[in-house]
């Protein structure tokens, strides 16, 4: 093994020199020209996303535990995206008087976040796949209660952070029993000792309860709604884009990867998990006010619809799964860009104040409308893409039944989010919210979201490049 | 030597310990008890993970690593939670989850 070797994980690496760097020039900033953090890091973390699409080796370092192909490197891609743009949305909010003392930690615990789903997705067994699953979620629950005179935002951290304990704890002990019955943990190994017998199946029932809980599937969903509500705006929209998008992912990758062999044991269990996440999370959505608890079980019920892809256990579900959330990362960006720009300037969170808002702010409106659009699956815009094939790989699989709940539901979840764009366009209302304009890296962050859904909407090659790419495992 | 004693007496043992924490995580209405739970789960999986590795696999070491890793993350984990326990109690005055709880849906 050479120095040149390592280049195969310079994702991590990096990233990893980014947050060190970002952390040894926040030790040597001034107080009053801590802000100066937020270009730095923004461009440090450009460079990354950009270094990400030059051409890498694949390869399997430290004895297999560390494995990168074209598929795991299109997926962090994907991630680098929407983190690219979670940061040039927070720009307004990181500006903000009460966030100068820490501006430097939001930006180190993101990166470590991310460093640690990278390290996720490349594993190649599951001690690695564990530590990155941690990593990924212990620095989110310090994300979580950033705000730390705000007590929504220390209640949101507890109840994610443990939680998120709990399920590891669930997952690990399924994960024991996978190590009892096969004796190895490494994927290559596990995958020919598999089989359907009632301890490993019981293990894989263990081992999807505790990514169910990640991903926030019903009935694993209860601290997704709190937690969305409590941290802070930017925040929130990290834990439904890529937190999820990576748990989606390694799910995906484990169940083709490791649990092949077994797929009429987990098929049916996704089935219900997945009809039973849509129904519950779209009859939920409809009753919320607040727009963050909307968009929360607003996501729950795209979670079901993710798992219509996973299900299918084919190339062209694994394509269509990486398609849609690449889709969903670009249209709720846009949906909580704009709520975290309206928080941030008035304070205001209920759908009732968006009453009016089409004639005060016109192109947040919009936006908007476009990312509602998208979520919804109306055709002009990428969402109703991401949808469709979903739905043509489920039932190219022979899943009518489900095709059929599924798209019952994108119907159900039209309706709640219409209620949005009724409220922006038609609702009257005395004290709408005034006009104001937003500096210009926010809206670089919000036009950058509304391009992404009317590009993969108009554009093809997107799909054709992530099928290309969605062969690596088979 | 632990030669005497069968290997499903260890599997009882942290099955009783898995569930008890998962009860205790469930009933309890403490934040650091609810914590204390979860540390009862992960000493379940643990004594899974070297059970397993001493009686059916002895002569490799994966079970035991792991064993070791998860001891670490759970150190890491309950470091970054009793921090945020602190914090809540500063603003709550209160560790009950029952307190605890400002959002309703």
């Amino acid at each position: 093994m050479n120095i040149y070797d390592f280049l195969i994980m310079r994702h991590e690496l990096v990233l990893v020199i980014s947050a060190l760097s970002l952390l040894i020039i926040d030790l040597a900033l001034k107080p009053e020209s801590k802000r100066h953090i937020i270009p730095i890091a923004v461009v440090l973390f450009a460079l990354n996303a950009i270094i990400g699409y030059l051409p890498t080796p694949a390869g399997i370092l430290f004895g297999g535990m560390y494995q990168s192909t074209p598929l795991v490197i299109m997926m962090k891609n994907v991630l680098n995206t929407g983190v690219l743009i979670i940061l040039l949305q927070s720009y307004g909010w990181l500006t903000k008087e009460e966030n100068k003392e820490k501006i430097a930690e939001f930006f180190i615990l993101m990166f470590t976040t991310l460093i640690g789903m990278y390290f996720m997705l490349s594993a190649g067994d599951f001690l690695m796949f564990y530590l990155g699953l941690e990593t990924a979620s212990i620095p989110l629950a310090a994300l979580a209660a950033y705000q730390h005179h705000r007590t929504k935002s220390a209640e949101a951290g507890i109840k994610f952070i443990l939680s998120s304990a709990f399920s590891s704890g669930i997952l690990l002990f399924g994960l024991s029993f996978i190590y009892g019955t096969t004796g190895s943990i490494m994927f290559s190994d596990v995958v020919f000792n598999i089989s359907d017998a009632p301890l490993q199946v019981l293990a894989i029932i263990f081992f999807i309860s505790g990514m169910a809980f990640k991903i926030s599937l019903v009935p694993f969903h209860l601290w997704t709604a709190d937690v969305y509500e409590g941290a802070p705006t930017n925040i929130t929209s990290y834990f439904s884009v890529i937190s999820k998008g990576a748990a989606s992912f390694m799910l995906m990758l484990i169940l083709f990867k490791v649990f092949s062999p077994v797929i009429h044991v987990w098929q049916d269990i996704l089935y219900a998990l997945s009809v039973a996440t849509m129904v519950v999370g779209n009859l939920f959505a409809l009753r919320q006010k607040n727009m963050k608890r909307f968009l929360a079980f607003s996501s729950i019920a795209q979670a079901g619809f993710i798992l219509l892809g996973i299900m299918v256990g084919s190339q062209l579900g694994m394509t269509s799964v990486i398609y849609f959330i690449l889709v969903y990362i670009f249209s709720n960006l846009g949906a909580f860009g704009v709520v975290s720009v309206i928080e941030n300037r008035t304070g205001k969170l209920s759908m009732d104040d968006y009453n009016g808002l089409y004639h005060t702010n016109p192109k947040l409106t919009l936006l908007m409308m476009l990312a509602v659009f998208s979520l919804a699956g109306i055709p002009p815009v990428a969402g109703f893409f991401g949808k469709f094939f979903l739905f043509t790989a489920a039932a190219s699989a022979g899943l009518y039944w489900l095709v059929f709940i599924a798209v019952l539901n994108a119907t159900i979840s039209l309706y709640y989010y219409l209620l949005v764009v009724k409220a922006m366009f038609i609702n009257k209302n005395e004290t709408p919210i005034e006009p104001f304009k937003s500096d210009m890296v926010t809206r670089a962050g919000l036009l950058l979201s509304a391009a992404g859904i009317f590009i993969l909407g108009f554009w093809s090659q997107v799909y054709e490049w992530i099928n290309n790419l969605s062969v690596g495992i088979f | 030597m632990t030669g005497n004693i069968p290997l499903e007496y260890f599997l009882v043992l942290s099955t009783l310990m898995f569930f008890t924490g998962i009860f205790g995580f469930l009933t309890r209405r403490n934040l650091i008890t609810m914590l204390m739970s979860i540390e009862l789960i992960l000493n379940a999986v643990n004594i899974n993970f070297v059970a397993f590795n001493h009686y059916l696999y002895p002569n490799q070491l994966q079970g035991h690593f792991f064993t070791l890793i998860i001891i670490a993350v759970a150190a890491a984990e309950a470091a970054v939670a009793i921090a945020i326990i602190i914090n809540i109690y500063r603003s709550f005055k209160s560790i009950e989850v029952d307190k605890v709880n400002q959002m309703k849906n």
